[in-house]
């Protein structure tokens, strides 16, 4: 205080630029401090997204390898002793052939392919014979079907001997890679001691090992056997719903932003469509999906989980996308282009379809894509049209059952084999992510490509 | 012949009635002195219109009431008491005659009536199908050659054929409207069928969630009160606006006013990326990677943090908005004219207390619109909270417990249950009634200010 006194007496000149700087230096310290938080802000954006596609990917990209077994498979008479397949007969008709057919396929099916590959293994490994009732466990039980579908397409195969790699069983999978606590209580482990220990030995022969596998892009969602499931099933879905989405959502959202944004006139029934499409954009997806369970499948009955529903659903959900980007397309070429064809004497729609059109067909390019990306990813609606039901075919046409790649992956996170399908699921995400990001990268191009500075 | 075959076919006539339009109005145009009204191409056009929509039309309507009028002829030729079935059994009836009728055989002996009823269907269905074949093709070929026949150098063809792609661009504008009427309508209709079910005071003002599936159907349903799961998406959202908020306003503000160019041409594109991510693999994320990390942090800290819980649901989802709420506030931001900021600083402030008390200000009813419109899109956000909230739908204060909200009991309650007939699936379009109206009307109110703002600069 006394401080303070003495020096308003003796300079006030001084007290003051002394204030001053120590006002000073508190603003610039704020302004700084500013300034760390913006950055702080930035980098907290960027390093979410490293984290999560750097977690995505280093749990996801795994799964790509599988454990498989190669070995020297004997197609053995003996146990396959359902002959030659039937050779259609002049004299009989073509039901009774097929009947034929059928009942040589079923005796196929039933064969005891276990034996088959149990001897398979016996014969690399001849010190096995011993726990022959156990090695059928090292095999997906979707290998079976594997080996009867080769002697199918070709029956030629029985009696001889072929190299085949054959998916490992999902828990042993688990195991070999060390995806499981090692150290845990017999009890708490699917697979008994002595599988496991059968496991670890082929694996160090080499007859067992981790190889690039494309089960992943090949294969449709199976139950019975984890380890052989994969996407095709839900990658032709949601390219049946993308196909839908293109052929409905893009013709009418451009269609009606052209009629919005060149021809229409200024009335109550314009300002109500637009208020709708703005209202549209922003209502949640769920509620599309409320919508296709109510108007689609409950009064129209179309089919439950078909990519017809789905793909309709999601059209109506990207409707307000296309409808605003086309717009803001249409928009961005400059007047003077209509007026000049305007002044040549070309009709309002002549214009826009020989003129303003074509100029804008980038952009409307461009804003289609990002609707259909947005469709791709899309999940929630989905759910609610039964598109979460188990499909084990992959399917041909969009009125055939099928699910979606989001769908596969809300499907596979709830699987219990927690160890074998979260890297699934997250491999299933990869694929997802790299279609979005080539969707976009696409898009982007044709934007830089094509764009045109008025 | 089915319908895609028929279509394909009717196009393909459309072709050549282009041609023979095309050709007609070239020779009447060498034929007479006088100038055509319109060039070749908008006769072609004409012809091939008057020659495609009204059969396309009959088409539409014949493939939609021809299954009801052949089951009301078929229905009234079955005995007396089979003619007043409910609806569900009445459609499974008709399917059962419709296997018979294709000849596939059903299980059991058909009765004798059902035999007759099948013989009836397989005989209309096929009359209707030829009948459909010749009304559309005469149809057709009439409106060709009539319009063929009417090309002359006065007939205003391009009026005519503009008039029809102007009708034809607002039919597909019409296709929002219908869009939005579907969804009110649905809504409204279930909703209103749930409440026969449950009072809306219960359901509008309960605080317990306890829906029975009772398999008798009657009697007791238990609880729907909409209270706790209105309370949990509550609380996601506003842990989700706490994480999105700030990173996001001060990212936009940091982006717009601070950064080189060369970390803003980096940065944006990277963090727009988060935008485009689908929803079900921020679920994923928040399951695997998120709500393990929260849960061993609380351990560390002594807290009982719960994987699936709100907080992991709603920072998940704050990830999620940041860039729409930074890339809003950036439009906004760069919206405050160059001069109140030129004013400002001259005066000597320094660049954080000119956005802070010049440019935020100027900004706010933008910012505060765009918050409302990062809360809708959170009230609405589906997939996060069905993988990371935990589906507990109590009513509680803790953002470290699991939570339920809105949109996670829809899909709970209607996830593979196609009968609309109980209240407890019923309840999911009561909910969706809901989540619709509160999003629409943060979106109006949000749109509001975002629009008052814009005028004040223009």
């Amino acid at each position: 205080m006394a401080n303070s006194t003495m020096d308003s007496t003796v300079d006030p000149r001084a007290r003051i630029q002394r204030q001053v700087e120590n006002s000073l230096r508190r603003r610039h310290a704020r302004e700084k401090r500013f300034r760390r938080f913006g950055l702080t802000a930035v980098m907290l954006g960027l390093a979410f997204v490293a984290v999560l596609f750097v977690s995505i990917f280093s749990r996801g990209l795994p799964a790509f390898w599988q454990s498989t077994l190669t070995l020297d498979v004997r197609f053995d008479p003996a146990v396959l002793d359902m002959g030659p397949p039937p050779q259609a007969q002049p004299e009989e008709s073509p039901r009774d052939f097929e009947q034929r057919l059928n009942a040589w396929n079923f005796k196929l099916t039933m064969a005891n392919w276990n034996t088959i590959l149990e001897d398979a293994l016996i014969s690399a490994k001849p010190d096995l014979e011993e726990h022959r009732r156990q090695l059928r466990k090292l095999f997906t039980s979707g290998a079976k079907y594997r080996l009867r579908d080769m002697v199918a397409e070709d029956p030629s195969l029985i009696g001889q001997t072929r190299r085949v790699k054959l998916l490992a069983d999902a828990e042993v999978d688990v195991w070999v890679r060390g995806n499981i606590d090692r150290s845990l209580p017999d009890a708490r482990l699917q697979l008994s001691p002595e599988v496991r220990r059968i496991a670890d030995q082929l694996h160090d022969d080499g007859i067992l090992n981790v190889s690039f596998s494309t089960t992943l892009f090949t294969n449709s969602d199976s139950r019975s056997s984890p380890a052989s499931a994969g996407l095709a099933g839900a990658f032709m879905g949601s390219l049946f719903m993308m196909l839908v989405v293109i052929l409905l959502a893009v013709p009418v959202g451009v269609a009606s932003a052209v009629y919005l944004e060149e021809f229409a006139p200024k009335n109550r029934l314009v300002d109500l469509i637009e208020v709708n499409i703005n209202n549209l954009a922003a209502v949640p997806s769920i509620v599309f999906g409320l919508l296709g369970a109510s108007i689609f499948i409950n009064w129209f009955r179309l089919p439950l989980s078909a990519p017809l529903v789905g793909g309709l659903v999601l059209s109506l959900m990207t409707l307000p996308t296309v409808i605003i980007t086309t717009r803001s397309a249409l928009k961005a070429v400059p007047p003077s282009i209509r007026q000049a064809a305007l002044a040549l004497g070309a009709s309002r729609v002549q214009t826009v379809f020989q003129q303003v059109l074509p100029l804008a067909i980038p952009g409307i390019l461009t804003g289609a894509i990002i609707g259909v990306a947005q469709a791709l990813g899309e999940t929630a609606p989905l759910l609610l049209i039964g598109m979460n039901a188990f499909v084990a075919n992959i399917p041909s046409t969009p009125f055939e059952q099928s699910t979606a790649l989001p769908v596969q992956i809300y499907l596979w996170q709830g699987n219990e084999m927690r160890n074998f399908f979260e890297a699934r699921t997250s491999a299933a995400i990869i694929v997802l992510l790299l279609m979005m990001i080539s969707l976009n990268a696409f898009a982007i191009w044709l934007r830089k490509k094509f764009e045109r500075r008025w | 012949m089915d319908n895609m075959t028929l279509i394909v076919l009717l196009l393909i006539l459309m072709g050549v009635a282009y041609q023979l339009g095309l050709t007609r109005s070239r020779a009447v145009a060498s034929t007479t002195s006088g100038r055509m009204n319109s060039r070749p191409g908008y006769y072609g056009w004409l012809v091939a219109l008057w020659c495609g929509l009204p059969a396309l039309l009959v088409f539409v309507l014949w493939t939609l009431l021809e299954p009801s009028v052949i089951r009301s002829v078929v229905f009234s030729q079955l005995p007396p008491e089979m003619a007043n079935l409910p609806s569900q059994q009445a459609g499974n009836l008709m399917r059962r005659l419709g296997d018979i009728a294709s000849g596939y055989g059903v299980s059991g002996d058909p009765a004798p009536y059902e035999v007759a009823a099948a013989e009836t269907l397989a005989r209309l269905r096929g009359i209707g199908e030829l009948a459909k074949i010749a009304v559309m093709a005469s149809l057709a070929l009439a409106g060709l050659f009539i319009a063929r026949g009417r090309i002359r150098p006065q007939l205003r063809a391009r009026t005519h054929v503009e008039k029809v792609i102007n009708a034809g661009l607002l039919l597909c504008s019409g296709v929002a409207i219908l869009t939005t009427v579907g969804i009110v309508f649905s809504m409204f209709g279930e909703a209103m069928r749930f409440f026969s079910f449950v009072h809306p005071l219960d359901f509008f003002f309960g605080t317990t969630w306890n829906p029975r599936f009772s398999s008798t159907g009657h009697g007791n349903y238990g609880d729907f009160g909409l209270l706790p799961l209105l309370w949990g998406t509550l609380m996601i959202s506003i842990i989700a606006l706490l994480v999105a908020v700030p990173v996001g306003l001060m990212t936009a503000i940091y982006m717009s006013e601070y950064a080189p160019s060369w970390l803003r041409s980096f940065a944006k594109p990277v963090i727009e990326v988060l935008a485009g991510i689908p929803t079900i693999v921020y679920g994923v994320f928040a399951l695997m990677v998120v709500g393990p990390f929260f849960s061993s942090l609380g351990d560390m800290v002594g807290i009982q943090i719960r994987s699936t819980s709100a907080l992991t649901a709603g920072f998940v989802m704050g990830v999620m908005i940041i860039p729409f709420v930074s890339s809003l506030s950036d439009d906004i931001i760069s919206q405050v004219p160059q001069s109140l900021r030129d004013g400002s600083l001259g005066m000597g402030a320094t660049k954080s207390e000119t956005i802070r008390q010049v440019v935020l200000p100027a900004a706010l009813p933008g910012i505060v619109g765009a918050f409302l419109l990062a809360a809708s899109r959170a009230i609405g956000e589906t997939m996060i909270v069905v993988l990371a909230a935990g589906n507990s739908p109590i009513l509680h204060a803790n953002p470290f417990e699991a939570v339920s909200t809105v949109t996670v009991t829809i899909v709970n309650q209607l996830t593979g249950d196609t009968d609309f007939a109980s209240p407890q699936s019923l309840v999911a379009f009561a909910l969706g009634l809901t989540l619709f109206v509160i999003t629409l009307g943060l979106n109006v109110v949000a749109l509001y200010i975002v629009r008052k703002y814009r005028e004040q600069y223009d």
